[in-house]
């Protein structure tokens, strides 16, 4: 039975650790709200570009002169993915759920006889695939020095895709990442974005169809705005991550907060009855003492 | 005065404008044009340059953009800017390492293609930033 001291001693170390996760939490909100206005301030953008991807894609009718980034190359024998995680851990299953869900694409396309190679974004994600698939990684891009995510982030790993896509070096490139729903739920998703993917082509442009003059051609236009629109997808696939690790992060400090408080609860309740026992002990003793006089 | 139509200038981080306008002048990549209400339908691809907005009231401001798209219908016109910032807070510093980098691209450009390319980038942008620099 642990003694006395003991106990306070335990009771004031799960204290401190209450008041660090509380911190947390409170800092994951904060950051929560920042992560959130910057994955709305993007949307727009990411909307008008599908509407306008769409309308050209219409225009040129999918015609031979698509560029190769588009239609791809053809063939599915070598897959890049793209593994976006958090740069840090402490927030519940946000990182391996993720990972996991690239692992079970990874070991699908592994028995397939594919070729699999992956980038990783961010250090967690690296940290649990470099396990099981070392030498598949190519690349990981690390972010954490990066104070708030700026569009250049996505644009560099998306220049890096394409120039390897343009070498040859892959077929078809999947994004993974999670998608923030809400506080409490991501959701871990696989998103093809080379070559794009047909649904977002057929997607209504929602213009009424007009007829678009093009300046210079649509074909040449075409070729500046897909690999404009991988680096948006890249962006969006980041802001939504970052705004989901703070969501998963706040609920998981919220977690902890509330364990320690349980923790100590029931600490005080063992360290209260100890004392009532000692003093009853010490109370019986002199008693007894005084009756044998 | 003219008729007002909605326009949008948008960039990957946020929207910057989203008002009532009458004439928008965008510099697109073959030639500036100036956007007014019931425009045709034309899509095009911007250089580096001013994009000067006259909002409904007749005030005019004066957007810095690196690039990008625009998508005109007659009942409005959406800017998609690789990168905008409003004239007044055009970072020097960061005009000129935007220079540097495509010096380096031009340097670094393996065909006659990219570097024609390259080399018009560049070309753009040191004429954005001689016609900024006086101002």
């Amino acid at each position: 039975m642990a003694s006395l001291k003991d106990l306070r001693n335990r009771i004031a170390s799960v204290k401190a650790t209450q008041k660090i996760t509380k911190a947390m939490q409170m800092v994951a909100a904060a950051k929560l709200r920042r992560a959130q206005e910057a994955a709305e301030a993007a949307r727009p953008y990411s909307e008008r570009m599908g509407a306008v991807l769409a309308n050209i894609t219409q225009a040129i009718g999918g015609g031979g002169d698509a560029p190769a980034l588009m239609t791809g190359t053809g063939r599915d024998d070598v897959h890049l993915l793209i593994v976006c995680t958090a740069e840090r851990g402490l927030c519940g299953g946000f990182n391996s759920q993720i990972a996991r869900l690239a692992r079970d694409h990874i070991r699908r396309l592994l028995a397939d006889g594919k070729q699999v190679k992956i980038i990783c974004v961010g250090k967690k994600g690296y940290d649990i695939l470099r396990r099981d698939y070392g030498s598949l990684i190519l690349e990981r891009v690390d972010l954490r020095e990066v104070k708030t995510l700026g569009f250049v982030n996505a644009d560099a790993i998306a220049r890096k895709v394409i120039h390897l896509f343009n070498e040859g070096g892959f077929d078809i490139c999947t994004l993974f990442y999670s998608q923030f729903k809400s506080v409490i739920s991501q959701i871990p998703t696989a998103q093809q974005i080379i070559p794009a993917a047909q649904a977002s082509a057929t997607a209504d442009a929602g213009s009424g169809g007009a007829v678009y003059e093009y300046e210079p051609e649509p074909g040449e236009i075409l070729s500046d705005l897909i690999p404009r629109n991988i680096a948006v997808q890249i962006f969006r696939a980041l802001l939504e991550n970052a705004a989901g690790e703070m969501g998963a992060k706040m609920s998981a400090m919220d977690n902890a907060t509330r364990n320690a408080g349980d923790m100590i609860n029931r600490l005080s309740i063992t360290y209260n009855r100890q004392r009532q026992a000692q003093i009853t002990k010490e109370l019986i003793e002199i008693i007894s003492g005084a009756e044998a006089l | 005065m003219a008729e007002a139509f909605k326009f949008e200038l948008v960039s990957p981080e946020r929207l910057l404008v989203s008002e009532q306008v009458e004439s928008v002048v965008i510099p697109g990549a073959e030639g500036e044009m100036t956007v007014m209400a019931e425009h045709a339908p034309v899509m095009t691809t911007i250089k580096p340059g001013v994009v000067t907005v006259k909002a409904a009231g007749g005030k005019e401001d004066r957007y810095v953009v690196f690039g990008g798209f625009a998508d005109i219908l007659p009942s409005g016109c959406t800017l998609l800017a690789e990168s905008a910032v409003h004239v007044n807070d055009i970072d020097r510093a960061d005009l000129a390492r935007r220079i540097q980098d495509a010096k380096e691209d031009a340097a670094d450009a393996k065909d006659d293609v990219a570097r024609s390319r390259a080399e018009q980038f560049l070309a753009q942008l040191t004429t954005l930033e001689g016609a900024l620099l006086p101002a």
